[in-house]
């Protein structure tokens, strides 16, 4: 069935207003968006690692979540999942569950591309039927957005200030969506908050509904992590996309697809330039680290033409 | 009557889990408790059981997945040792604040520093502050007894704690001893299922678990807990009634051996009781009144019964199986000495350390130990504290 805006907005809300994310956020515009792509009959178990979200969504004795939901700690949302979801089994088996039930955990990139590294990747080596979404903003921004692996090069964070002797982050981010597709497993994709959310819609009820684990990388800006006005986000993530620093694609099966192609690739300044933590590399002495930013997007894109090619 | 069988105690906690037949089992390797998912892992293979195994990637989300499958309804287990149990460490307290009645056997082993795969307690003392119930087993029987209460005991609705079912690496795990099992249908209807008031999986009301609850609710949940906990002590002694119907065993929060008259006592825990009691025996043969108490529940800790046990001895001798550094003795010898203090018992209390990493400890030793009380009280010799029992010289 085609995507339809106003049908998709219109499904009743499973995760509450009343929550304390701040405005502009962009994990729980994602959080919503995966959630209307459950069916309205299906019940869900929603898990969370630690991080801005699970604090903000359930404090005693107060939660946003229609659905069951369970936080454990930091680094072990998939195993804590991987339990619930055999637990779902064991006990249908047994005839005392009749309703369906789908899994979902949504965990940040510090929860899911480094503490929680280990956690994720046994629960989708070992195939359990759950959706995996991290919300990738780049940074820790629970504890006061220090680096992870997910930091974009150069970024400006509290644990690589930029500083006489530094221009912010020296390394790549790691590309864990390519990570977690070498697991083989049945569904991954990238994808972000873009015009009416259909792309986000899409890959998510794909992921939910695709027998076997599933994992989303939806990057999601965050206000005062990236340092911009809350009303830009939906701009600064189509630049992300136009510049090919975020590409949009699905790994289905093991086949790689590109979901989306700009027309014409934007330089990669438009997106630096909307957020404050790149500000430093728009000195005049900096304009060779753009050139690299610029040369390493081109790379990596470049790789990705490849492997959607074959 | 029971069934007459040769086992060892990992095989005859593998055979309590096929016969109470849980719905979920996570395990990771870890020696020597390895061989109790390996079994199950062939139960389930062989169609013996229908309980789903999860072979995660780690101890640490060994217990995620089982608190995970419990709280979404399940009758969930894992097994464990020494570092296992150690990398668990974070999950372990949020799994008793959660109030999940997951059942762990735990088979204890040191932890390393240096790496050593033999017998002490340093891995449960280390958790002792968890929020879990502890259970300890001299022998074979007592661990696959312990393990089969062990359902009854975390589920009750005045506990609803997790439980860890402790017995000695390789003494108890690996060795093979005469053991009397339990029909299955007789432990099946003792265990019956694991049906929570709520439960993640529960379509007409769903549920949220593991807030975020800072100062104005984080003292509450541990008074919970600690009600909880001394919930348990009843239960425990209830379930073991329950138990001796069914088996004939008899099961108390300690066990007290030849202490009627006993002028000399050793506090002890776990498989060297059994090697205690040969040098009781034999102290005795002497006409020296000797006698020994074997803790069996550690957690919740039963200070106030044990000061009442001890209470007309001239001496005692509280033996750890782990290390402290606190310089004041070891988790059983600190807690233990602080019962007697409060309960104004006058005996004198020494408090040393043996086995740990495995190191014997002989009927001599404790033939040694119980005349240092002698010569002590007698003599008026001043008593030394904190010993280690066989150390190199």
């Amino acid at each position: 069935m085609a995507y339809n805006f106003k049908q998709v907005m219109s499904k009743p809300e499973r995760l509450a207003p009343g929550h304390r994310m701040c405005a502009g956020c962009g994990g729980t515009i994602a959080a919503r968006m995966v959630l209307r792509a459950l069916k309205p009959e299906d019940k869900a178990v929603i898990g969370n690692a630690t991080g801005c979200m699970e604090v903000s969504t359930f404090m005693y004795p107060f939660t946003a979540w229609e659905d069951s939901y369970m936080h454990n700690a930091f680094e072990n949302a998939g195993a804590t999942l991987s339990g619930i979801e055999t637990a779902y089994h064991a006990l249908k088996k047994k005839g005392k569950i009749s309703e369906n039930y789908k899994f979902i955990t949504f965990g940040g990139d510090g929860g899911t591309y480094d503490i929680g590294f280990q956690s994720l990747s046994g629960a989708m080596e070992r195939n359990h039927d759950l959706v995996y979404v991290c919300y990738d903003n780049g940074a820790y921004m629970n504890t006061g957005i220090q680096r992870s692996s997910a930091t974009p090069m150069y970024a400006d964070t509290t644990t690589t200030p930029v500083g006489k002797q530094s221009n912010g982050k020296m390394q790549n981010r790691k590309d864990l969506a390519q990570i977690i597709a070498d697991h083989d497993i049945p569904y991954v994709a990238q994808t972000t908050l873009i015009g009416t959310m259909k792309d986000l819609y899409e890959k998510a009820e794909k992921a939910i509904y695709t027998p076997g684990a599933a994992f989303l990388n939806v990057m999601t800006p965050c206000p005062r992590g990236w340092r911009y006005d809350a009303s830009d986000i939906m701009s600064i993530c189509k630049m992300a996309v136009e510049t090919c620093y975020w590409p949009l694609f699905e790994v289905v099966e093991g086949k790689w697809i590109l979901t989306y192609e700009p027309k014409k690739k934007l330089p990669i300044e438009d997106f630096l330039r909307t957020q404050g933590r790149f500000k430093h590399l728009f000195k005049p002495e900096n304009e060779h680290l753009i050139a690299e930013y610029q040369a390493e997007v081109d790379r990596r894109y470049e790789e990705l033409l490849f492997r959607c090619s074959r | 009557m029971g069934i007459r069988e040769r086992m060892s105690g990992n095989e005859a906690v593998a055979h309590a889990i096929k016969q109470v037949n849980p719905d979920v089992m996570a395990a990771f390797p870890i020696t020597p408790s390895t061989e109790i998912p390996q079994m199950v892992s062939t139960f389930i293979a062989n169609g013996e059981i229908d309980t789903e195994f999860i072979p995660v990637e780690s101890e640490h989300s060994s217990m995620s997945a089982t608190m995970g499958a419990c709280a979404a309804g399940a009758r969930a287990i894992t097994a464990t040792s020494s570092c296992g149990l150690a990398f668990m460490w974070e999950v372990l307290y949020v799994a008793a604040s959660d109030r999940l009645p997951v059942v762990m056997a735990v088979v204890n082993r040191a932890l390393t520093g240096p790496i050593n795969i033999n017998c002490d307690h340093s891995d449960s003392m280390g958790a002792r502050d968890s929020g879990w119930l502890q259970i300890y087993a001299e022998t074979n029987q007592e661990a696959y007894d312990n393990y089969i209460q062990s359902f009854l005991i975390a589920e009750h609705p005045d506990v609803r704690l997790p439980m860890m079912v402790c017995q000695d690496g390789f003494i108890t795990s690996h060795a093979v001893m005469n053991i009397e099992l339990i029909e299955d249908e007789k432990v099946k209807n003792f265990v019956g299922t694991y049906n929570p008031e709520n439960y993640l999986l529960n379509a007409d009301m769903p549920m949220a678990i593991g807030p975020y609850a800072n100062s104005p609710f984080y003292m509450e949940t541990k008074m919970n807990q600690r009600i909880a906990m001394k919930n348990a002590k009843k239960v425990i002694l209830e379930v073991a009634k329950e138990f001796e119907k069914i088996s004939g065993r008899k099961y108390g929060l300690f066990e007290e051996y030849k202490m009627d008259d006993a002028e000399y006592a050793i506090v002890i825990m776990g498989s060297a009781a059994g090697t205690t009691k040969d040098a009781v025996d034999a102290l005795r043969a002497e006409g020296i009144k000797a006698g020994m108490i074997k803790i069996r529940v550690f957690r919740p800790f039963p200070g106030e019964e044990l000061a009442a046990a001890l209470s007309k001895v001239k001496a005692v001798a509280i033996l750890d199986r782990a290390e402290s550094f606190s310089g004041q003795g070891g988790p059983v010898g600190s807690e233990l000495k602080a019962a007697l203090m409060d309960a104004g018992v006058s005996a004198k209390a020494v408090n040393y350390f043996y086995g740990l990493g495995g190191r014997d400890y002989t009927v001599g030793d404790a033939e040694k130990v119980y005349r240092n009380l002698i010569d002590m009280t007698e003599n008026g010799k001043k008593l030394e504290q904190f010993k280690y029992i066989g150390l190199r010289k």
